[in-house]
């Protein structure tokens, strides 16, 4: 398909880094930009093509590591079975939130509130039950080798995220080609004409919520496996939750690259912060904010869509010169 | 109204701001690119100097530093023909993956060792990152057991760690009372939900009544929580004999404030590692609501001159002389004292120097240095009272400057 | 444990308590209600007001409840200029935008504290803060029933201005119809950040009215700003009763569920309830049909 093939170049691309990068602060970097590339990818389906804006999707990451990592430290199941399950749990869990607000109408802000609500109200479980260890966290056993999911070399494990974000492009790409997709983005432009036309909107939603919930349930799961300690503010805390719209809206809603590029640019975005400000704290992220702010100001429709504006504008101005010169 | 102002004056004002800390560190924002190429030994500082826990990162790298400016100033390491340490900075941002993105960059810098981290999760993120160079790390504070559990041969920690800290605490407890002829029968316990409220409480929870005591009720809180109204209500209903608080310095101040509101004094406030209870800030700040709490926690050695020569230093800067900086000064006194024993920065062979250590240059109550599988066993906590308006040390009593007072005056 | 002699004083602390979280949330129902974004932005601007009191306090010894005729004006001016010259530029428009760069002032703001002001906790000792008026069953502190009046005070102030001026009808005019508001003349640029100074005055009139019973650091807003999300969607989004009661609501609902559950697990009643009220009532309370 004519579709795949812009995917499979940038994958292409991206997969042969570490042949010409040697560094591993590089690569670090990397794995966790790919990763919140993924968890973006998974807040973009329901967010950027369903238009439905989440401030809660820590719930569905957090669900991911902890299921995972619990499954393995406390039940000793292996550790590719509890990625899987960790899955599993994240678009159960997506199911329940989805179901329980979307058949009660919530919209707009109202919607996105209540996923905050959610999320925080996991966290804050997460933070005493003693399954998840309470306030110490949850730790997983360092067992390097390729049974437990962890490896010695960085460069596994960013091929590995790199799979699981092409798995992401691939699915965004299916949804656009696809009519649960055109239902989808019926609904994001205007939810009661499609539900005038017949769409089920309700059902719709929940079905791109679950798939939302699983892939950053995914990026969930490989957390735990790449950092090996979790506890509530970490898995549930906020700070994913807004790295997972931030990318997108960035990088541009409703497009298959768009978290991708947000995140290659937001993160390097901060290093590059920190390279301007050097060691003052603080600075580095006030630094970050500005140009965080003049992006989104000379970018509203996303970089994507400032690219797409930026390829317009220049073939207006060829068509033009070519009707004021005549045949050029 | 005026006679209220306290001699808060602009200088100081201006002090505890940014050119304060420029001032302090002696780092201002210069790009680490441009940093000095010497033949120096790089030392990677790393501190959660951003974010939810900027201010004990911020004190943790004053200390480092201050050690550093210190071994610089005197010569360098001798045995490398004088080489001077070349700070390598990092910040956490207060969450693991931030340490182990500057772990990564530290190692590229080609750091000889890594002293620092402070919270627990950022520490085991850290010991992790670097354990794949072999790269030898140091613990500042983390307290957290498994820090040094996990088989890892480059973590170090000098400092003691959560068993031995509870037990030590409950141990001196007990004594405190005995020796005050036992008035304290009931307890309250107080504490942060996180690692060591939570550990600490269970622990307590366990032993306490095989000593004698009864605990009346655990009261676990998040950080941060805003109001401890309802916590106070419950220890006023209940009427303790002691409470013991586990909490960090903001919710220790609230906590005390609103005891002060609702008249509340129990026969002894006894803290274990609580964040205000043992900080100068605190007794500046809040003398009457200070007075005569106790506290286990990591603290100098009180008749150790280096240790109040360094402290005269740091308030001279215009800061607090808090645990994150003396423990922060002697990791780095201790891996620069394995650097020169080594006479390399060759990485393992630090490893190995650390392993052999018996550093006794540093400013802390311990007995002889000692590690075994990382943890320093002559590291301990010692008991402190807030007594005429400044902080004592009174037990044990080899390092104590002060008997204890029990229970509190009315 | 659930005696009268804890489970009353609880709900009066409660009451105090939740006053404070209603005026934080009455500036972001303001903002709401007319912009149509939450403002990320609120928690930082709640810390940069608690800078200025303290400031206010240190360096020319002016106390709180007078900084407050000092700071609200200030800091309308301030929400005034952000919203008109970089918040609204910025986004052109687009609501999601606004939320980034809402989101971007308050990681600017906060991050400059620290830059400029480090991150130590800071407190000031007023001789009256620990003055408590005594009911017998318990002490209420003093700063804290006066910040209870004067919210209520601001709650009818905002209340007269919104029925009575020309600003506040015009206010109410863009709320319900932007459009037609544009069409009769109204500038919305200049309505929307007048909005947007409002709502930060709020904020920081709760600053003064905190600072006798509580601290401040640079992250110290974003403690309350959750809570005041919270309110103001459980009172209906743009309800300026519905943020007063909500707010008083929430308060209590803390209280007692801290009292029940710990005050771990007690926090998850405001979200429960949240929640709950929003299944049942999607608009919230006091909120208009969407």
């Amino acid at each position: 398909m004519k579709g795949i093939i812009p995917i499979a170049a940038v994958i292409g691309v991206l997969a042969a880094v570490p042949l010409v990068v040697q560094s591993n602060a590089t690569l670090n970097f990397l794995v966790v930009t790919l990763l919140i590339a993924l968890a973006g990818q998974g807040w973009n389906i329901l967010g950027g093509y369903g238009g439905q804006y989440s401030f809660g999707h820590a719930a569905f990451f957090g669900t991911g590591a902890y299921a995972s990592a619990i499954l393995q430290v406390r039940y000793g199941v292996n550790a590719w079975i509890g990625f899987a399950a960790g899955i599993a749990a994240g678009a159960t869990v997506g199911a329940i939130i989805g179901g329980l607000t979307f058949r009660s109408g919530l919209r707009g802000s109202y919607f996105a509130l209540v996923t905050l609500a959610f999320a925080e109200v996991l966290r804050i479980v997460a933070s005493v039950a003693p399954v998840t260890g309470a306030g110490v966290g949850t730790l997983i056993k360092l067992d390097l080798g390729a049974q437990a999911f962890q490896f010695q070399s960085r460069v596994v494990f960013y091929w590995v995220i790199l799979t699981l974000v092409a798995v992401s492009l691939l699915i965004a790409r299916l949804l656009e080609r696809s009519r649960f997709g055109v239902w989808l983005i019926a609904v994001r432009e205007n939810e009661d004409a499609a539900m005038a036309l017949g769409v089920n909107a309700t059902m719709v939603k929940f079905g791109a919520m679950v798939l939302s919930a699983a892939i950053t349930a995914a990026a969930g799961c490989f957390y735990a496996q790449y950092f090996l300690f979790i506890d509530a503010g970490i898995a549930y805390g906020t700070w994913i939750s807004i790295d997972a719209l931030l990318t997108p809206i960035i990088g541009g809603v409703g497009t298959v690259f768009g978290p991708l590029l947000g995140a290659l640019v937001v993160k390097s975005l901060g290093e590059g912060a920190k390279l301007v400000a050097g060691d003052a704290p603080g600075l580095d992220l006030v630094v970050y904010g500005i140009v965080l702010v003049l992006v989104i100001w000379f970018a509203p429709r996303g970089l994507i869509g400032a690219v797409v504006d930026a390829r317009k504008w220049l073939l207006r101005r060829a068509s033009r010169s070519v009707r004021e010169t005549g045949h050029d | 109204m005026s006679d209220r102002i306290d001699s808060f004056s602009r200088r100081k004002f201006l002090a505890t701001t940014a050119l304060g800390a420029v001032a302090a560190t002696g780092s201002i924002a210069m790009p680490s690119v441009l940093r000095a190429q010497g033949a120096g030994v790089k030392l990677g500082v790393l501190h959660p100097v951003s974010g939810a826990l900027s201010y004990s990162g911020q004190q943790g790298r004053l200390g480092a530093m201050l050690a550093i400016e210190e071994i610089n100033a005197a010569g360098g390491i001798k045995a490398l023909g004088g080489a001077k340490i070349d700070t390598i900075l990092g910040d956490a941002q207060s969450t693991p993956d931030g340490g182990t993105a500057e772990v990564e960059k530290m190692n590229s810098a080609g750091v000889a060792a890594i002293v620092g981290g402070y919270a627990s999760s950022i520490c085991l993120a850290v010991s992790q990152a670097a354990a794949r160079y072999d790269l030898p790390y140091v613990v500042d504070v983390g307290v957290a057991d498994n820090i040094v559990t996990r088989g890892l041969k480059n973590t170090f920690r000098f400092g003691p760690g959560f068993g031995v800290i509870a037990k030590t605490a409950l141990d001196n407890l007990v004594a405190i009372n005995n020796q005050a002829g036992k008035p304290a029968k009931t307890v309250m316990i107080v504490h942060e939900d996180s690692l060591f409220g939570s550990g600490l409480a269970k622990l307590l929870n366990a032993q306490l009544p095989q000593q004698g005591f009864q605990i009346l009720e655990t009261i676990p809180h998040p950080t941060p929580t805003r109001d401890f109204n309802n916590v106070v209500l419950k220890i006023k209903a209940q009427n303790p004999d002691i409470v013991i608080p586990a909490n960090y310095y903001n919710e220790y101040v609230l906590l005390a404030r609103t005891m002060q509101q609702q008249q509340i004094k129990p026969k002894g406030i006894y803290s274990v590692l609580g964040g205000a209870a043992s900080s100068y800030k605190f007794v500046k700040e809040f003398p009457e609501a200070a007075k005569y709490i106790m506290d286990c926690n990591h603290w100098f050695d009180p008749r150790n001159a280096q240790a109040l020569a360094l402290k005269k230093k740091v308030e001279e800067k215009g800061q607090f002389y808090t645990y994150e900086v003396y423990m922060n000064y002697s990791c780095v006194l201790l891996v620069a004292d394995a650097i020169q024993r080594a006479a390399s920065a060759d990485r393992a062979k630090v490893t190995a120097a650390l392993e052999s250590s018996t550093f006794a240059g540093h400013v802390m109550p311990y007995a002889a240095t000692k590690f075994v599988n990382g943890q320093n066993q002559g590291a301990a906590p010692v008991n402190t009272q807030v007594l005429d308006n400044d902080i004592k040390v009174i037990l044990p009593p080899a390092f104590a400057n002060a008997k204890p007072v029990f229970p509190m005056p009315a | 444990m659930l005696s009268p002699t804890i489970l009353i004083p609880a709900i009066l602390n409660g009451l105090l308590t939740g006053a404070v979280y209603a005026l934080v949330a009455l500036g972001l129902t303001l903002i709401y209600g007319v912009l149509h974004i939450i403002n990320f932005a609120h928690g930082a601007l709640l810390s940069a007001a608690l800078f200025a009191t303290f400031f206010g306090y240190h360096a020319f010894g002016l106390d709180p409840y007078l900084a407050i005729f000092l700071l609200a004006p200030a800091f309308f001016a301030l929400g005034y200029g952000l919203q008109r010259f970089v918040i609204g530029p910025a986004s052109h428009g687009e609501d999601r935008n606004m939320l980034l760069v809402t989101l971007a002032i308050a990681v600017i703001l906060e991050n400059a504290l620290l830059y400029v002001f480090r991150a130590d906790t800071r407190t000031i000792n007023l001789p009256y803060a620990f003055e408590t008026i005594d009911f017998g069953f318990t002490f209420l502190a003093v700063p804290r029933v006066i910040g209870f009046g004067v919210v209520f005070v601001v709650a009818l102030l905002l209340w007269l201005i919104m029925s009575w001026t020309d600003i506040g009808k015009a206010i109410r005019a863009v709320a319900k119809e932007k459009l037609g508001a544009e069409l009769v003349g109204i500038d919305v640029a200049h309505v929307y950040a007048v909005t947007f100074g409002l709502g930060t005055a709020c904020v920081a009139i709760a600053a003064c009215l905190l600072i006798p019973t509580y601290y401040l650091n640079p992250q110290v807003g974003n403690a309350f700003v959750l809570i005041a999300f919270t309110i103001v969607v459980l009172g209906g989004m743009g309800s300026v009763p519905g943020a007063l009661i909500g707010g008083l609501v929430i308060g209590v609902v803390e209280s007692l569920s801290g009292l029940i559950l710990g005050e771990s697990l007690g926090q998850i009643g405001i979200f429960l309830i949240f929640i709950a009220v929003l299944l049942v009532r999607p608009s919230g309370l006091f909120g208009a049909r969407a």
